[in-house]
């Protein structure tokens, strides 16, 4: 029983992080139908960003006199790096491809995260990269099922998050104009919404929620790696498919089921398959129900 | 400056994004890990990015202008002509001038050059394999390197366990790599476009883990070793005339192996191409729902490009097994995948001399830029985009590749 | 004609095309400030590609589009609400998953002033007394009629000085139809928009228009007052089914 709930914890802690990623793919999936393979070079960028300045901090002592300032500092400031990163992205590779054909805007969309990728480690080396992760040890001990402090603050971070994230596209004019776009992007300019800078955004805005979370999986296994993208790419992926893809609130769901399979599959069954399952779900959700557990409407014209 | 060079315009948005691209790179590479912050690393590689990116900038807005019309215009012209004279001569005479130069080259070459030309000749198979996928039926499949690795286990185990010998291990390691296209295709194909990417992806990876962690099957991550090389009769004249059972050891005998495979791998591609499948193929390419409409049985004709496709994968790997005498689940990565995926892309999807000099560029030129070696990775993704951006055709489009589409254009 | 010398929209010569197709083979016409000027023809004759290339969404390959005085052919669409020139798109376009009141508020996306934003929302309100009673629903659950008043209250939001309206009267009841045209017609009365009406329905456009285009196959093949195409054999027999 304490196991199971000990699973539970750390399924959520994970879950949300995917979360986090899936968000990314189903808003840029939403607003112009690209699959963004980049995605999960944003995570590792922000994976590296949060290293490279808590480490900086470290060395220079303030971690030590103010370990949760910076923290949060480091947080918003990968998040903006990352935003910046994305947005460069989609001007480069995708903004002037945005009439031609899906297979060019994908094949780009490749090139971009493998050239990313290699950017990461030729700048920064083919090894794990350490977290300075003293201040993150111990946590709240409920006899038998601990909940670290690391999870807490993971916990804490994605739901304040993923809130932000709900309070800025449903309650905003701009969150409203992004929904607008997504859903005509003809109608959206004849009221005078500059699609592109909507989309870039867009971009934005999910790049930075995934930079969240590489900054959060860094503290969580306390090193990254620079193809640490590909793989929690593609679960978060498998959640926002799962979810329904382009559907926000399904995109949040989704992530917590595969990081919730993930953990119990690990712990229950074998953990050498334990990513096998989020592509299973991905291929079993995309076959029987492709418009996903929320059920946004996938037709021809988006898939 | 600006005046003479282009708009101003122009040059504030490279100077804009210079400057952005600068924030972005300065972190990576100006804080190390003990706090120390330093400019010059960042600084240096910015301004070769910089400086790079703006002759390019400049050439192409003179280029625009019509500057260069006194140098271009002749050679476009002369290009042409030759292009015409060349047409002149039929393609038959190209490809046994191409394959006379393929045959010759072993002779007179070193190891290395061999060994490299071995390489070349594995992802051209590779490449045309795909290019059926991609290039005629328009299913983009990242997992393709799974057909490979099949191809190569299935050698690899027929040979460690039973001794089977190349040649008939062949075509087994062709048909189990066709089932594992069925088996990945008939759950996947009714899926369209960018969907299909990423389960192809998924499925690829799901590939690459069973071959890590089936400890009992593969070995996991240490491979298989001590895989047989391919066998020949081979005359002898040593006492009386008879044929002797060789292995083929040299990189010569392996060379020609692999010769034989892609040529047997361009002569299925060019005939399916022009077949009444290979239509098929084109019009699902070109528009799905018409193509349904017209009567083609759509899911059936994606799993036979997707098997076909998957044939020549596991040839090739079967031969890969063979020639390394060495698997493990390390070549068959998703790196891989992309790689002959970008092959195809940038010889032009669909055009057979294409996906041959896609593989060429992307195997060869890196042997020639060894010092660069670590950015060769870093160049493919560059490359890729920068093809998708410029030139979405390739290098050397194919004939009928996308006509309708130009049209609209 | 009204007096003012300069029209409010011009269009010399424009010619659109999509892909090799000329959709618009030289199109010119003007609109004087305070008009309505309808466009009238048959289906494919170009019409909604004339409002879809005044907004600058398929931009004219040549030619040049007036507003008040301004060149404004190549600009980008989304800088021409601000401009005071909105558009009620063919097929109404409501973004079917906002709600009614957040269709209404992307209308005024580009205004910054709250307080006016908030008046113009009654004012629609007041307008379309069945929008106030909806707002908090999904564009895409109401009816033809209610999308179609939403489809205009969404272009008032932004206060436009004129308003291009295309065929208003799709696919709505004949009641429905006359509520509209009332609609329209007060619009231009009491708040002096402009407006500039493609209609199939050339009957009720021609009552409703002072002058009016008939346009054939891209081309602008007649321009008179619309007293007189009413009147008109040719155009009786075309357009108004006598």
């Amino acid at each position: 029983m304490e196991f199971f709930i000990q699973q539970v914890i750390n399924g959520l802690t994970l879950g949300g992080l995917y979360a986090l990623i899936a968000l990314g793919y189903t808003m840029v999936y939403g607003i112009i139908q690209l699959i963004n393979f980049a995605h999960g070079e944003f995570f590792a960028a922000g994976g590296y960003m949060g290293v490279i300045l808590l480490s900086f901090l470290a060395a220079h002592g303030y971690m030590e006199t103010h370990p949760w300032f910076c923290l949060f500092g480091a947080l918003l400031l990968t998040m903006g790096y990352c935003a910046m990163l994305a947005m460069a992205v989609e001007k480069v590779a995708y903004k002037p491809l945005r009439y031609a054909s899906r297979l060019s805007v994908l094949l780009s969309a490749l090139g971009m995260s493998i050239f990313l990728q290699n950017g990461l480690m030729l700048t920064q080396g083919v090894y794990d990269k350490a977290y300075p992760t003293e201040f993150t040890h111990g946590g709240l001990d409920f006899g038998l099922i601990t909940f670290s402090y690391m999870q807490i603050l993971i916990v804490a971070v994605t739901i304040a998050l993923l809130l932000g994230l709900n309070a800025l596209v449903f309650r905003t004019r701009i969150g409203t104009a992004m929904r607008a776009t997504a859903q005509d992007k003809v109608m959206s300019s004849l009221v005078g919404i500059n699609s592109n800078r909507i989309i870039s955004t867009t971009f934005a805005i999910g790049a930075a929620l995934a930079a969240a979370a590489g900054i959060m999986i860094g503290l969580y296994y306390g090193s990254v790696r620079y193809d640490m993208g590909f793989v929690p790419g593609i679960k978060a992926f498998a959640a926002a498919v799962l979810g329904g893809i382009g559907n926000i609130t399904g995109a949040m769901v989704g992530g917590l089921i595969i990081g919730m399979v993930e953990i119990f599959a690990a712990g229950y069954l074998s953990s050498e398959y334990k990513d096998v399952w989020a592509f299973i779900i991905l291929i079993a959700v995309l076959y029987f129900m492709p418009t996903g557990i929320m059920g946004e409407n996938v037709d021809d014209t988006r898939v | 400056m600006s005046t003479t060079l282009g708009s101003r315009k122009v040059w504030l948005y490279w100077a804009a994004g210079m400057a952005w691209f600068y924030l972005l790179l300065w972190p990576l590479m100006g804080i190390g890990a003990d706090g120390a912050v330093s400019f010059a690393d960042s600084l240096a590689v910015w301004g070769y990015v910089a400086a790079a990116s703006a002759a390019l900038l400049a050439l192409r807005q003179l280029h625009a202008r019509g500057a260069f019309a006194a140098v271009t215009s002749p050679l476009a012209r002369g290009l042409a002509g030759a292009k015409t004279g060349m047409d002149k001569v039929p393609p038959a005479v190209w490809w046994s001038l191409a394959l006379c130069i393929a045959a010759a080259l072993p002779f007179g070459s070193g190891r290395y050059v061999q060994d490299v030309a071995i390489n070349v000749l594995i992802y051209i198979c590779l490449g045309l394999g795909l290019n059926v996928v991609i290039g005629l039926c328009g299913l983009l499949d990242l997992g393709y390197i799974a057909f490979y690795g099949v191809g190569a286990y299935t050698y690899a185990l027929l040979s460690i366990h039973y001794a089977m010998p190349f040649w008939m291990a062949l075509p087994v390691a062709a048909a189990l790599a066709a089932v594992a296209g069925c088996i990945i295709g008939y759950p996947t194909l009714r899926m369209r476009g960018d969907y299909l990417a990423i389960v192809t992806l998924g499925f690829g990876e799901i590939v690459r883990l069973i071959l890590n962690n089936w400890m009992a099957l593969t070995n996991g991550p240490n491979g298989i070793l001590g895989i047989r090389p391919p066998t020949a009769w081979w005359p002898s004249f040593e006492g009386t005339f008879g044929f002797e059972l060789i292995q083929m050891k040299k990189l010569t005998a392996l060379y020609f192996v692999i010769l034989g495979l892609t040529v047997l791998t361009t002569i299925a591609v060019h005939r399916l191409n022009f077949s009444r499948i290979g239509r098929a193929w084109e019009a699902i390419r070109e528009d799905e729902t018409a193509a349904e409409l017209m009567g083609v049985n759509t899911f059936r004709l994606k799993l036979l490009a997707y098997a076909t496709g998957a044939v020549f994968g596991g040839l090739a790997g079967a031969f890969f097994a063979a020639r390394m005498r060495f698997v493990s689940p390390e070549s068959f990565t998703f790196i891989e995948s992309a790689m002959v995926l970008a092959m195809v892309v940038l010889g032009g999807m669909g055009s057979i001399p294409g996906v041959m000099l896609g593989a060429l560029a992307l195997v060869a030129l890196p042997e020639v830029f060894r010092q660069f070696e670590l950015y060769r990775m870093l160049a493919f993704g560059g490359a890729m985009t920068v093809m998708m951006l410029f030139r979405p055709k390739g290098l050397w489009p194919a004939k009928r590749f996308g006509a309708r589409s130009e049209e609209m254009d | 004609m009204t007096g003012t010398a300069t029209p409010i929209l011009e269009l010399r010569d424009v010619v659109t095309c999509y892909g090799r197709i000329q959709a618009l083979k030289g199109v010119s016409l003007s609109v004087m400030p305070g008009e309505i000027v309808t466009i009238i023809g048959a289906n494919g004759a170009g019409k909604s590609t004339t409002l879809m290339t005044i907004c600058g969404i398929t931009p004219p390959q040549s030619g040049a589009v007036f507003y008040q005085g301004q060149r404004i052919s190549g600009l980008s669409p989304d800088l021409l609400p601000s401009r005071g020139l909105c558009q009620v798109p063919e097929g109404r376009r409501i973004f079917p998953r906002l709600t009614v009141r957040e269709n209404l508020e992307m209308g005024a996306f580009f205004r910054r002033d709250k307080d006016g934003v908030q008046r113009d929302l009654e004012h629609v309100f007041s307008l379309f007394p069945v929008l106030r009673e909806r707002r908090r629903q999904r564009g895409g659950t109401l009816s033809g009629g209610e999308q179609q008043m939403l489809a205009i209250g969404r272009a008032l939001m932004g206060r436009p000085r004129m308003l291009l309206l295309d065929e208003p009267s799709l696919g709505l009841a004949p009641l429905i139809v006359r509520h509209i045209f009332s609609i329209i017609e007060r619009i231009n009365k009491q708040e002096g928009v402009t407006i500039l009406l493609v209609e199939q329905n050339a009957n009720l456009a021609l009552q409703l228009a002072s002058r009016a285009y008939v346009m054939e196959t891209g081309r602008v093949t007649m321009e008179d007052d619309a007293r007189a195409l009413l009147a008109n054999e040719a155009i009786k027999k075309a357009y108004l089914g006598e």
